[in-house]
Formats: C-alpha cells, structure tokens, sequence
C-alpha cells in the first residue's frame, strides 16, 4: 500500500509510521480536522475473507477521499487512524469469526488527514453455509457516543 | 395448478389497478392460470408466504431476508430507478431544522412499511433517539401520517419519498423535509417461489421485454415502473447482507 502524500494534505499534518496486523508498515499523515458524516447516506464496503476490499459504494469513495481504484484490492487498514486502539479491531474480528455480527463507534482517517467518525456494523457474507467476505454498513453516530468513544479509546492502547 | 402472486402491501393506492393489469397480461404471456391476491397487512402475508400460498412476490426489502433464506425464492427482476428511500418531515411551521435539534418525548407518525420504518429510525440515531425515548403513533396511510403533522399530534413523520412525492401540493406546502435517504441499494424487486422456479427464465425473458411492445409498455406505466431490469440472485443476497446490519 502506498505512503500517504503530503501534496494531498491541507494544513499542518504529524507524520506517523505505522505497523499493521499483517506485518506491513506505511507512513501516515494526520491533520486534526473533522469531516462530519453526511445525513441520511450509508457507507459501505465489502471485503474477502482476509479484509481485503472488492467493493466500495459512492458515499464511502467520497468520503475517504479516496477513488475506487485506490481502494478496491487494498486491505481496509487504509483507512485505520492511529487514534484507534487495535482491541477495537481485534473484537471486531473475534466477533465476525465467532460467526456474529459486529457494530462499534470508529474513527477513520481520510486521504486528506482529516478524520470521520462512524457507527460500524460488520457481518459476514455467507452463501450456500460458508463465509465467503464480509460486509460494512456505517450510519451517522449519535454526538454523545462519538464524545464517550474519543474519550474511552485513549485509555484502551 | 393455479399459481399466487403478490405484491408487498406498501403498494401506492395509485397503482392497484397498473398490478392487476400486470397479472392478467402476464398469464397470457406464459398460457398459465395466476391468482393475484392483495394483503392489507405485512402481517398478513407472511402468513400467506407461511402457508405456501405464495408463487410470486413484489417484495419489500424487509422480507426478503426471509424469502430467500428461509422459503428459498429466487430473483427475477428489479424495476429501474426506484429505490426506497425515507424522509423524516416536519410541519413547515416547526422550529426543528435539524435532525440533531429532536429531543427525546418526541412524537412519531409511521406507517407499518418495515423498511421505511427501519431507514426512519436510522436517520434519527445521530439525536440519540430510539423506540426507548419516543413516542410512535401508527398511521394506516402516508396521507394519514401527513395529517398527524398537520394537526400538530405528532413531531416528525416517516415517509417514502415516492409517497411523499405523491401528496397533495397543498398538502407537501405545510410540511418540510428534514432528511431524505440516499441509500440506493434497498428496494424492492420481484422474487420467484420454488413451486414456480422452472418457468424463472421464461418469466425473466417476458419481463425484460416488456419495453419492446406498446401493451408491455402501458401495463408498466400503469404500475409506475420505467422497466423491469435483471436482478442476479447475489444482488439480492448482497441486499439482504445490508438490511441484517440495519435490522435490530
Ligand atoms: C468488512 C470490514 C470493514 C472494515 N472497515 C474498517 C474501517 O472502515 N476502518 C478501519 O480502520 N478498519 C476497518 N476494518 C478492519 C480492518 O480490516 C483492520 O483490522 C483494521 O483497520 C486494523 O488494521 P490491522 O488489523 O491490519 O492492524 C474492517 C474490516 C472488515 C472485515
């Protein structure tokens, strides 16, 4: 996966070099400004059985700032915010291997820096008894969740 | 054998008659008897589907979960350009302009369409409102709703978009939108019982080509659809993976 650029980033910006759970590292950039979710829009993505996107709708491309050729084939940690504690991910993907659905409060980070927080729920595709990818549908999130979650998330690294 | 078929109960009151018309053409179409049976209730025709006695089906998204999954339909067809998106409205004389400025206590007008119900209550989360902190007030039809708001008995209403498209203009001048859905993926489409899968190529050719002829072209005007288009069993099974992480 490709660094992110400065040339697409406005403002000031930390620059960040982060592992993920695959071993990969990339270096991020982040900025502090907040993209509110659009009203009354779902995003959604699905991924293979390994988190790797085969398909984004026209809400998610828009707001991550990313195009669809940027993001189908690409793991879904291209939108992980450092922000995020990695339990977070570790309980939503015991929870979809454990056969059930997910949802939980996330902050992703954008091509541009900026971040946008979301209401997740993950659930896995299953056809003809086996699982064969997994589906995210995110709503906008209530403010008073979205203020619990960005003061809990901290304490959890 | 005398085939059943149905149409989801959301029907708009408008196109009763563009359903029937449908029916009679299309068993002309395949030299096959089918019985078009209306329900009044969503209830009432999953009891229907329960039973057996349903063959053919103008499904809402909210039952297909259960029609494919559980009673093993197939997909047909899904007509053009016709999502099911909801509204949440307001009086044009409220002081609420944003979904955010709702309070719980508040007062909601809903018809018992599952999948409006369902993007209704989406659209009012992000004010931390849920059946727990509001009221609910059924209504039997959108005009009935559109009163409620009138009458100033309810807060907010929960609208199709078509059905709100549909009030009168003198009606849609006192009441204010406060958010429209954009989800494009949830609609309805038409799905095939197993009793009645053998004819699904043959029923899926008669419906593409109903554009080619002035009669198919009428019959469709007169159920409001543009045009019947494919519809891949995965669409649907993607469909309803959405709708599972909507439903509570
Ligand atoms: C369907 C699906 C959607 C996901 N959506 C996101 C997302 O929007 N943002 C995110 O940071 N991680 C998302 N994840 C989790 C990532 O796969 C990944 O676990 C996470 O970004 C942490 O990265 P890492 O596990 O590679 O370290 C999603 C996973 C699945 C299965």
């Amino acid at each position: 996966m490709q660094d992110m650029n400065p040339k697409d980033v406005k403002g000031e910006f930390r620059e960040l070099t982060v592992q993920y759970f695959d071993g990969s590292k990339r270096t991020i950039l982040v900025n502090d400004v907040e993209v509110l979710y659009p009203e009354g829009r779902l995003i959604v993505s699905r991924t293979d059985k390994d988190g790797v996107i085969t398909h984004v709708n026209k809400s998610f491309i828009e707001m991550s700032g990313y195009s669809e050729q940027e993001l189908v084939g690409v793991p879904h940690h291209i939108l992980r915010h450092p922000d995020m504690p990695p339990a977070a991910f570790k309980g939503l993907w015991d929870t979809v291997h454990s056969g059930k659905r997910w949802q939980g409060y996330v902050k992703n980070l954008r091509k541009d820096g900026a971040y946008y927080w979301v209401y997740a729920t993950v659930v896995a595709n299953i056809r003809n008894g086996e699982v064969t990818g997994y589906t995210s549908v995110r709503r906008k999130p209530s403010r008073k969740k979205v203020q619990e979650c960005a003061a809990l998330y901290p304490t959890l690294f | 054998m005398t085939y059943q078929f149905t149409v989801s109960p959301d029907f708009s009151p408008a196109h009763i008659a563009g359903w029937h018309i449908f029916n009679t053409w299309l068993q002309k179409q395949l030299s096959e008897a089918i019985h078009f049976e209306m329900y009044d209730s969503f209830d009432a025709q999953r009891q229907a589907i329960n039973e057996g006695k349903v063959d053919l089906i103008y499904a809402n998204p909210y039952d297909a979960a259960m029609l494919v999954r559980d009673k093993g339909f197939t997909a047909l067809a899904k007509p053009i350009d016709k999502p099911d998106e909801a509204m949440v409205v307001v009086n044009s004389d409220s002081k609420i302009t944003t979904i955010e400025e709702l309070q719980a206590g508040i007062n909601v007008a809903y018809t018992d369409d599952p999948d409006v119900q369902m993007m209704g209550m989406i659209m009012l989360e992000p004010a931390d409102l849920n059946t727990s902190n509001i009221t609910m007030t059924p209504c039997d039809s959108y005009i009935l709703v559109a009163k409620q708001l009138l009458q100033g008995t309810c807060d907010v209403g929960f609208f199709l978009e078509e059905s709100f498209h549909d009030l009168s203009k003198m009606v849609k001048q006192q009441l204010r939108s406060l958010v429209t859905s954009q989800i494009y993926i949830i609609q309805h489409s038409l799905l095939l019982g197993p009793a009645f899968a053998e004819r699904q190529d043959e029923i899926s050719q008669i419906l593409l080509s109903m554009t080619n002829d002035e009669k198919g072209k009428g019959v469709l005007e007169s159920m409001g659809i543009k045009a019947w288009e494919h519809l891949e069993q995965e669409d649907v099974e993607f469909m309803i993976d959405l709708m599972s992480t909507l439903v509570e």
